[in-house]
C-alpha cells in the first residue's frame, strides 16, 4: 500500500475541522442513539483523529502491523469492546470508521482536483487504509463478543452445579440440563470435593432436571457413582421420571449397583434411615 | 523410604501410605502385608490413602490387588480417605475396585471394621 503524499497529508490536516464536523454529522445522521451520547461520540472522534494523524505522519499504513499503528489498534479494540457491551451490532460499530470515508475523500478531491492521476491514487490509498481500520474494528468487535459468550458459558457451568447440604451427612446435587462429558467432570469434581470437606456419608444426585438420559449420560452417572463409592460414601440417584425410566429400560442400560429413587423425598428418607436418623412429627 | 510401615492395633492392621507410591514400594507392601496377616492372623486391614494424591494405572491396580489379597486371607479390608482426584482417575482407568469396602476417614473405617462384613 502506498503512503499518502506530503501534500495530501497537509491537505487533510488543513481541513481538519471541516472533516471532523462532517464526520460527526454523518455519525449522528444515522439517527439519534441513546446508547451513546453526542458528547462521547465527539470525544471518540477527536481521539481517533489525533491518533490517526500521528500514525499517518509516522508511517506507511501497511497492514496496520507496525508499532506506529499500535495506539490506534488499541483504541479501536477498546472502542469495539465498549460498543459490544452497549449492544451495538457489528455494522453499527464499523460505521464509526466507514463514515469517515466520505468527508476525507471529499476534502482530498477538492484539493487535488487539477491532477486526476494523483487524485485517483491518493483516494485509493485512503480508501484502503480506512478499509483496513474498519476490518480491524469488526474483528475486535467479534472477539469481544466471543469473550462475552465464553464467559457466560463458564458462568453457566458454575451455576448449574450447586452442591447443597440437605442434612447432617447428606449432600444433594440437583442436576439441571443436559449432561455432557465436560459438565459431568465439573460436577463430579465439585461433588467429591464437598464430600471430603463435609465428611458426608451419602450423596443424592437428583436428575429431575435432566431432559434425556442416553447411554452416554448413563455412563457418566455410573462413573460419578463409582467415584463416590471409592471415596467411601454412598450415592443415591433420585428424580427418575417415568419417561427416563422407560428410556433406560428400552436402551437396556445396566444401572445395577446404583440405588435409584423416584423423587428426592424418598431418597432423603433412605439417606436418613441409612445414617440412623429419624424424623418425627411433633404432636401439637 | 523403602518400606511402608504396617502398624498393629489389636487384631487389626493399619497401613498408612504417606509417600508417593512407586512400583517397587507397592510390591514390597504387598509382600509385607500378606506376611503380617499370616503371622498375626489379623482380622481386619485398614489402608489409609488420604495422603496419596497421584496414582497411575499400576498403583491403581496395586491398591485393588492389596485390598483383594486381604480379603482372600480372611482379613476384611477397608480402604479409607481416597482423594477426589484419585477416585476420578481410578474411575477413568476403569478400575471400580468392586468388592472393596471404602470409608471417608480412618474413624469411619474403624467403625466399619468393627461390624461384621455385610454385603454392601
Amino acid at each position: 500500500m502506498a503512503a499518502l503524499q506530503q501534500h495530501t497529508l497537509e491537505l487533510i490536516r488543513g481541513n481538519e475541522e471541516q472533516i471532523l464536523a462532517q464526520w460527526q454529522q454523518n455519525l449522528a445522521g444515522h439517527g439519534q442513539d441513546n446508547r451513546i451520547s453526542r458528547q462521547e461520540l465527539d470525544t471518540q472522534t477527536r481521539d481517533f483523529w489525533r491518533l490517526f494523524l500521528q500514525a499517518m505522519v509516522a508511517a506507511d499504513a501497511g497492514s496496520l502491523q507496525g508499532p506506529e499503528w499500535q495506539p490506534i489498534r488499541r483504541f479501536l479494540e477498546d472502542l469495539s469492546a465498549e460498543r459490544a457491551r452497549r449492544g451495538f451490532n457489528s455494522s453499527e460499530t464499523a460505521t464509526f470508521i466507514f463514515s469517515l470515508k466520505r468527508p476525507l475523500s471529499e476534502r482530498v478531491q477538492a484539493g487535488l482536483a487539477d491532477d486526476a492521476q494523483l487524485l485517483g491514487d491518493q483516494l485509493w490509498t485512503i480508501s484502503e487504509l480506512l478499509d483496513v481500520l474498519g476490518l480491524h474494528t469488526v474483528k475486535a468487535f467479534q472477539k469481544s463478543r466471543e469473550d462475552v459468550i465464553q464467559r457466560q458459558q463458564e458462568e453457566m457451568l458454575e451455576l448449574s452445579t450447586p452442591v447443597v447440604k440437605l442434612w447432617e451427612g447428606v449432600l444433594a446435587l440437583p442436576m439441571i440440563g443436559t449432561l455432557d462429558s465436560q459438565r459431568t467432570q465439573v460436577v463430579m469434581e465439585s461433588l467429591l470435593q464437598r464430600i471430603v470437606d463435609t465428611g458426608s456419608e451419602i450423596a443424592i444426585i437428583d436428575i429431575t432436571g435432566v431432559p434425556t438420559v442416553d447411554t452416554l449420560v448413563a455412563q457418566h452417572l455410573l462413573k460419578t457413582v463409582t467415584a463416590i463409592r471409592l471415596m467411601g460414601a454412598d450415592a443415591i440417584i433420585s428424580g427418575v421420571r417415568p419417561q427416563i425410566a422407560q428410556t433406560i429400560v428400552h436402551l437396556g442400560l445396566d444401572l445395577q449397583g446404583i440405588v435409584t429413587k423416584a423423587n428426592l423425598a424418598d431418597a432423603l428418607a433412605l439417606a436418613l434411615q441409612r445414617t440412623g436418623q429419624v424424623v418425627t412429627r411433633v404432636a401439637r | 523410604m523403602d518400606r511402608i510401615p504396617i502398624l498393629q492395633m489389636g487384631d487389626l492392621l493399619l497401613v498408612t501410605i504417606q509417600v508417593d507410591m512407586h512400583d517397587q514400594l507397592a510390591l514390597t507392601l504387598q509382600d509385607d502385608l500378606t506376611d503380617r496377616i499370616q503371622r498375626t492372623s489379623a482380622r481386619g486391614v485398614l489402608i489409609d490413602i488420604s495422603a496419596l494424591d497421584i496414582v497411575d494405572s499400576f498403583i491403581g491396580r496395586m491398591i485393588s490387588t492389596i485390598s483383594a489379597l486381604g480379603r482372600i486371607m480372611d482379613a476384611s479390608t477397608v480402604l479409607v480417605g481416597m482423594q477426589p482426584a484419585v477416585a476420578i482417575t481410578l474411575v477413568e482407568l476403569g478400575l471400580d475396585l468392586r468388592g472393596v469396602r471404602t470409608a471417608l476417614n480412618v474413624e469411619r473405617g474403624m467403625k466399619l471394621l468393627q461390624q461384621p462384613e455385610a454385603s454392601p
